[in-house]
């Protein structure tokens, strides 16, 4: 019993550790016609990771229904880009990504977390 | 029977979903319709015919053709709109849209309307606008063959209206959260405190008491805690964890807990028969608690780029057609003629050509004294009109006046962060899962070591540890401060374009100040009028302004305005010359007349007086202009880039910061020392050329020195972009010069102690931040895993690290909130005082 409870107790911990850092984030969508909708609810985006191509101009729709103010902000870190996002507002945020590579974009506290993998 | 499988595109929830089904259920022969959102798939089993399944999927807006996703490609403008002036826009108002989709399709659909250029949607508050030349009731109908409803509304202020209804909304009912949570944990607690059994004797009327405690508190959790639980579910498919995952966690750990104590008390020890939904419920009261004080405070963070977007005028009066009328702003384009009247704002950026006013600047450059406008001055969107009317061309509109180029930059640059900050977003992107594996261990050591009875230690150690963990603290503590610094820093006219800047703004020791048009005006004034043979001062203005009337010299400029501010006319000259480099000439009432520099007159042979004094005006670095009448020099006018009226005083706060104040300029030396003396600099760089400057800069900066240079962010571009910080002083509506990371939008240099005041309170607020939510996670997490309890025998309660974690992320808001009461020019003073009395 006491072997069980300590082995499970550690198993859990490896779960942890492999689903939050090891195991691949969410699945990719990729920006069709330079445009993506992302919905900001819940401490999530949806979808997390945009894919696009570098010198293309890339509009991302967010669309804000979560009203803590977590979600008020979006940052996209590297691309010096920053926007508020009104609640339940559509709010287009038109960026050009020049350099290939991935660009966090997250809430201001980096709850929300997103990726902009650009190829 | 037959089973059709059609794409679709763009259903992202329910409402789509049930319009998909609608219009797929007209389709004759569609039996059973079933929508998968997450394949963006639609089964259809029945006879319908596929084509028409297909035709109505794209009529719904969600057909998964290429033709049906037009709305953010280019599209071809239509030839109703080609060569048509801009129609009004027309608001329509939406119902049944609940989704971003919906906007898509609704979009789609009023974009097929003839005439119509652009139309697009907004959610928030239901409506559409739709630009371009289409009959109301075409857009109308357009929308309904969509499947949504629509109407035309007038009034597109309401669309502010609803959001802040909706803040408001939020934030009653995260207190009503706060009621619900406490309402059901507070008299559990309170029982247990006064001495009631918190634990469950099975078989005893005791179990079925706790039973529908624990169905109440499932309540609590399921209702006022749902938002807790979903996003926490939402994030872990998504590989993520955030602050609901601990919260979610904590309190489902302890509900659980619990729960197996009350319904299978024989797995249980019995000395571990405790119950802990008291804990449950007061936690999701408490953080709903310290949610709704932190949209309080937080909604007071952003109050300076609030302050920024309520300068926007609405509407603006614009004269067109030989008529006037009042019109919303969006619709003033370049070259409208605008007229403003007293107490009214100036709606678009412009250059006035009628009427004489005062406008006060304050809102955008700092400056509080009002600016007089006449004809040919530039006005700016935002600012208000205090005099009489004005009647101005529009230059910039929408996206480029000043106004939104302003608020664009404060917005992004709240957004960045200074190199300070960069720690705690390391520590907090990984923080969660951290917490989490903490919370495990600290379960299994007090299961192996910790005293009896296990099971309960377990769970409080555990449920503690997640729920005291406070990224929030962490993640908010550097951003909320940018925010309110760079907002503050907007207040008094000075944009800083990277949080970067902050850090380093704080944290300089040398500042280069360019000569022209930095400390001094930058245009030149006259300053002296000497008269020889017992002439006066105002004949020989009269004079040198009736042989200057033609030129364009900036020194002829500086004798024009001198001569209207004392009301003398000049007279008409006849056969006027300019010389370059040496002065002009003309003859009045027989006589030649010259105007210029010493060496010319002496050379064409006149006779020279009040060498002296000229002399003397020279050495207060003022340009001697000699005139002559014939033969005889008969007055002097000394004229000058006088330097500001609050340069030196700016200079003096500059110094009592404990700054070395160096003047850069190319004059030559006895010019440069004698405005270094007025101005009171410690060191003066004359006869630098241009370019020179940034090596200049970078000579300073080799010499160990941190410099900020302050130039006009043109000429001075390089010095600036050279130097640890640069500050582009600019005059009123420059405001993205590139080159600088900070622009003063007023021209006086109190900017630049003013930004350093800013940022040194900034820089400060952000550590006290850093360090208090440091502090507070790394004594927190381990007193809650119970590292106090082998010594003291303490192990905090899950009620007192709800309690704790709400009130870290309130106060690290509040923190930064002071910094809105922060006025730079009374930390100088104090500053000041202090070194005096010391």
């Amino acid at each position: 019993m006491i072997w069980l409870i300590n082995l499970s107790g550690l198993a859990l911990m490896a779960l942890i550790v492999w689903w939050f850092w090891l195991s691949g984030a969410g699945k990719a969508r990729r920006a069709t016609h330079g445009a993506v909708d992302i919905i900001v609810d819940d401490g999530v985006y949806e979808p997390a990771v945009i894919e696009s191509n570098a010198g293309e101009p890339l509009s991302l729709r967010f669309e804000r229904r979560d009203a803590s103010p977590c979600a008020e902000q979006v940052v996209f870190h590297g691309l010096d880009v920053s926007e508020y996002l009104p609640v339940g507002e559509t709010t287009t945020v038109t960026l050009t990504p020049e350099q290939p590579g991935t660009y966090r974009f997250t809430c201001q506290m980096n709850m929300y977390q997103g990726k902009l993998i650009v190829h | 029977m037959r089973t059709h499988h059609l794409p679709i595109q763009g259903a992202t929830c329910q409402g789509c979903a049930n319009k998909i089904r609608t219009a797929l259920g007209a389709v004759p022969g569609a039996d059973d319709i079933q929508v998968d959102l997450a394949e963006q798939q639609v089964t259809v089993h029945g006879d319908a015919e596929p084509e028409a399944l297909s035709r109505a999927l794209a009529e719904s807006g969600y057909g998964a053709e290429p033709a049906e996703e037009p709305a953010e490609q280019p599209q071809p403008e239509p030839a109703a709109g080609d060569g048509e002036s801009a129609g009004g826009d027309i608001q329509l108002s939406i119902t049944g849209a609940t989704c971003a989709s919906c906007v898509r399709s609704i979009e789609t659909a009023l974009g097929g309307v003839p005439g119509v250029r652009d139309a697009s949607m907004n959610l928030a508050d239901h409506s559409a606008r739709v630009s371009g030349q289409a009959a109301p009731r075409d857009l109308i109908r357009a929308v309904e063959s969509a499947g949504y409803g629509a109407s035309v509304i007038d009034d597109p202020r309401r669309a502010d209206q609803e959001r802040e209804e909706r803040e408001q909304a939020h934030y009653r009912q995260l207190l009503r959260h706060t009621g619900y949570g406490l309402g059901v944990g507070a008299p559990l607690m309170l029982w247990g405190l006064l001495g009631g059994s918190m634990t469950v004797q099975p078989g005893t009327w005791s179990q079925a008491a706790w039973l529908a405690v624990g169905l109440i508190t499932l309540a609590v959790l399921a209702l006022p805690g749902r938002p807790f639980f979903v996003g926490a579910w939402k994030a872990l498919r998504h590989h993520n964890a955030n602050m609901d995952t601990l919260i979610a966690l904590g309190t489902g750990t302890a509900w659980l807990y619990s729960m197996v104590v009350v319904l299978a008390p024989g797995l249980v020890p019995e000395a571990a028969r405790h119950v802990y939904f008291e804990a449950s419920a007061m936690i999701i009261g408490l953080i709903s608690l310290g949610l709704a004080l932190e949209v309080r405070a937080r909604g007071k963070t952003s109050a300076a780029v609030k302050r920024l977007l309520d300068l926007r005028a609405k509407t603006a009066r614009v004269l067109r057609d030989g008529g006037e009328q009042d019109i919303p702003v969006e619709q003033v384009v370049a070259g409208d003629r605008v007229r403003v009247r007293p107490g009214e704002k100036i709606a678009v950026d412009g250059e006035v050509e009628e009427g004489s006013s005062r406008l006060d600047e304050s809102m955008l450059t700092g400056e509080p004294m009002p600016v007089a406008k006449g004809p040919g001055d530039s006005v700016a969107a935002g600012t208000l009109n205090e005099g009489g009317t004005l009647i101005y061309r529009a230059t910039r509109v929408g996206a480029d006046t000043a106004l939104a180029r302003i608020i664009e930059l404060v917005k992004k640059a709240q957004g960045t962060k200074p190199p300070i900050g960069r720690l705690a977003d390391q520590v907090s992107a990984v923080f969660v899962p951290t917490i989490m594996l903490i919370a495990v261990a600290a379960a299994l050591v007090w299961f192996n070591v910790g005293p009896q009875p296990p099971f309960s230690h377990m769970m409080v150690a555990a449920t503690t540890v997640l729920i005291i963990a406070c990224p929030c603290a962490l993640g908010l503590a550097t951003p909320m401060s940018v925010m309110v610094g760079v907002g503050k820093a907007a207040e008094y006219g000075i944009l800083i374009r990277q949080g970067e800047a902050l850090q380093t703004a704080a944290d300089l020791d040398t500042v280069v100040l360019d000569k022209t048009g930095t400390i001094t005006e930058g245009r030149p004034a006259l300053t002296r009028v000497l008269a020889a043979d017992g002439g006066t001062e105002d004949e020989i203005l009269t004079l040198a302004a009736s042989l200057e009337a033609g030129s364009e010299h900036p020194l002829a400029q500086a004798i024009m305005t001198a001569a209207e501010e004392r009301g003398l006319s000049p007279r008409p000259v006849s056969d006027f010359q300019a010389l370059n480099g040496k002065g002009v000439s003309a003859r009045l009432d027989g006589a030649t007349l010259r105007l210029g520099n010493r060496r010319w007159l002496e050379q064409e042979g006149v006779t020279l007086a009040l060498d002296d004094q000229a002399a003397d005006l020279s050495k207060d670095a003022a340009t001697p202009l000699f005139l002559a009448r014939d033969d005889r020099v008969i007055g002097v006018l000394g004229v000058a880039d006088r330097i500001k009226t609050d340069a030196a005083e700016a200079i003096r706060r500059l110094r009592e910061r404990g700054l070395r104040v160096i003047m850069i300029t190319g004059d030559i030396q006895a010019s440069a020392d004698a405005i270094a003396r007025q101005a009171g600099v410690d060191e003066v760089l004359a006869e630098v050329l241009p370019e020179d400057k940034a090596r200049e800069v970078k000579r300073l900066q080799q010499d160990g020195a941190r410099v900020a240079m302050v130039g006009d962010g043109i000429n001075d571009a390089p010095a600036l972009a050279q130097a640890d910080v640069g500050f582009a002083i600019g005059t009123g509506t420059d405001v993205a010069i590139e080159s600088a990371a900070i622009t003063l939008m007023s021209g006086s240099l109190h900017g630049v102690a003013d930004a350093m005041a800013i940022s040194q309170a900034t820089l400060g607020n952000i550590k006290q931040n850093l360090f208090g939510a440091f502090v507070y996670n790394s004594l927190g997490v381990p007193v809650a895993a119970g590292l106090l309890y082998p010594f003291t025998g303490w192990l905090l309660s899950p009620v007192i690290a709800g309690a704790a974690m709400s009130l870290s992320s309130v106060t690290v808001v509040s923190n930064a909130n002071r910094l809105r009461f922060f006025k730079p020019n009374k930390a100088d003073r104090r500053t000041a005082d202090g070194s005096n009395e010391s």
